[in-house]
């Protein structure tokens, strides 16, 4: 039991696909300036994450070696269609805003990495909750990302103002850096930083 | 066994069905809910072109329905611009009107990438008590730079000043074209005008900065990184708005007015 909490919290601090392996930048970049598209994204990553795991696991006897890669991307499309379908009949706000980006998890190397890396190696529940770390892992810092630049982008949260800004009336005036595709890039650089603080053994040995 | 080359074709002809099978089921099921998505965010682009909802509301069905009540429908004839009240506005759907070889024609020569247009339009009106004309809403649409665009754009009463634009559907890249979207970009058209002395359409987008709507009326600024895009917006304006386009309507609505 211990081995399933393992696989499903290691991704989130000591393994994070973000922070550490440097993976899934160009959604984390592109979805985080506000706080709900955000979280719709990180649960389309779950989503898809946790099933193309599973699916992955279940066929790794029989996918020859030689095609793999294109059976799993194969897998990881169909379920990205149905996801961004899903979105349309449901959220079809949100599948606007998301644009493009929902199509775009079929690229994120995250999901082909724990394909690849763990759920060819492992069985189908493992890799199921693998991928729920894994999914969790990139949601963590898509929130806290979105969190700050929401917050100090747009002096809001999910969308409800929290800071008066100055336009209105209020004292804020927004920080249109955050807004801006590199304000990620320094709040992802800087939880980067933090977390190799906070647990050194992930440094580079240099 | 597995490294067999049958067994690889096997493989990936049955992995290609199941998913196959899987994605077209899920667009099937989910389709009639997508249709209904489409409709309302098309009423819902209406409202933002005249003002009646701004773009960080959150609307319900139910509220858009009624703020879309206010609106008067219209099927117009576009080489006539009359009112073409044997089609009913409620089924009347443009783009399989263009599609449809006997509801079209063949399009001039243009610039905005148009190669059928549909003979009839259906476009919106918003009236005071009194019957006098507020606003009027036109479907346009054009090619950017990787698609069709798809807008609205709302012309004051005196049928020059630009009142609203928006675009409800395009393929524009995020970031640089796909800002065609963009609330803050769009407020600039407004107050702009659309036509010059002699009426011919001239509303352009630049590259660079224009000037504030009062002292610049008839150009408004381009996109940054986005020229093609930009060049698409400037192109199905004019075109929508010329002898081609809604020309015809808004002519018989300013002899209307004169009366």
């Amino acid at each position: 039991m211990a081995k399933v909490k393992d696989v499903l919290v290691d991704p989130i601090f000591n393994n994070n696909p973000i922070t550490l392996q440097v993976l899934g930048i160009c959604s984390a970049l592109a979805v985080t300036t506000k706080m709900d598209t955000a979280l719709v994204m990180s649960v389309a990553v779950v989503g898809v994450i946790m099933s193309s795991n599973f699916f992955v696991s279940v066929l790794r006897n029989q996918i020859p070696t030689n095609i793999r890669i294109i059976v799993q991307l194969t897998l990881i499309a169909s379920l990205v269609i149905v996801v961004d379908q899903i979105l349309k009949a449901y959220l079809f706000e949100m599948s606007k805003q998301l644009s493009v980006f929902v199509g775009l998890i079929i690229t994120n190397c995250i999901i082909m990495g724990r394909a690849e890396a763990y759920a060819m190696q492992n069985p189908p529940v493992m890799s199921l909750v693998d991928g729920i770390g894994n999914g969790l892992g990139y949601g963590a810092i898509l929130m806290g990302t979105a969190f700050l630049r929401e917050l100090f982008g747009s002096g809001s949260l999910f969308g409800t103002q929290v800071l008066p800004l100055a336009t209105e009336g209020g004292w804020y005036t927004p920080n249109g850096l955050m807004v801006l595709s590199p304000g990620a890039f320094f709040i992802i650089g800087f939880f980067i930083w933090a977390v190799r603080v906070w647990k050194p053994e992930q440094n580079e040995s240099e | 066994m597995h490294a067999s080359v049958p067994y690889h074709l096997w493989f990936s002809a049955a992995v290609c069905v199941v998913c196959a099978v899987f994605v077209s089921s899920s667009a099937v099921l989910l389709r009639e809910r997508q249709v209904v998505n489409q409709a309302l965010d098309m009423q819902r682009n209406v409202l933002l072109a005249t003002g009646l909802a701004t773009d960080d509301e959150q609307l319900s069905r139910e509220d858009v329905e009624a703020r879309f009540a206010k609106i008067r429908q219209i099927v117009i004839n576009l080489r006539t611009g009359e009112e073409a009240s044997e089609i009913d506005t409620a089924t009347f759907d443009q783009r399989i009107a263009t599609a449809d070889v006997s509801k079209s024609r063949e399009a001039q020569p243009n610039n905005a990438g148009l190669r059928r247009i549909a003979n009839h339009a259906l476009v919106y009106e918003l009236r005071e008590a009194n019957d006098k004309l507020d606003l009027v809403v036109l479907p346009v649409r054009g090619l950017g730079l990787w698609g069709m665009l798809y807008g609205f754009i709302a012309l004051d009463a005196d049928l020059k000043t630009i009142h609203g634009l928006t675009f409800y559907e395009h393929k524009e890249t995020p970031g640089l074209g796909g800002e065609v979207d963009n609330p803050r970009w769009k407020a600039l058209w407004s107050g702009r005008q659309a036509f010059d002395a002699s009426a011919e359409p001239t509303i352009e987008v630049i590259k660079g900065l224009a000037g504030p709507a009062r002292d610049d009326p008839h150009r408004v600024d381009g996109l940054a990184g986005a020229t093609m895009t930009s060049r698409g917006v400037t192109n199905l304006l004019q075109f929508w708005l010329g002898s081609d386009g809604f020309g015809p309507y808004l002519d018989v609505l300013r002899r209307r007015m004169e009366i």
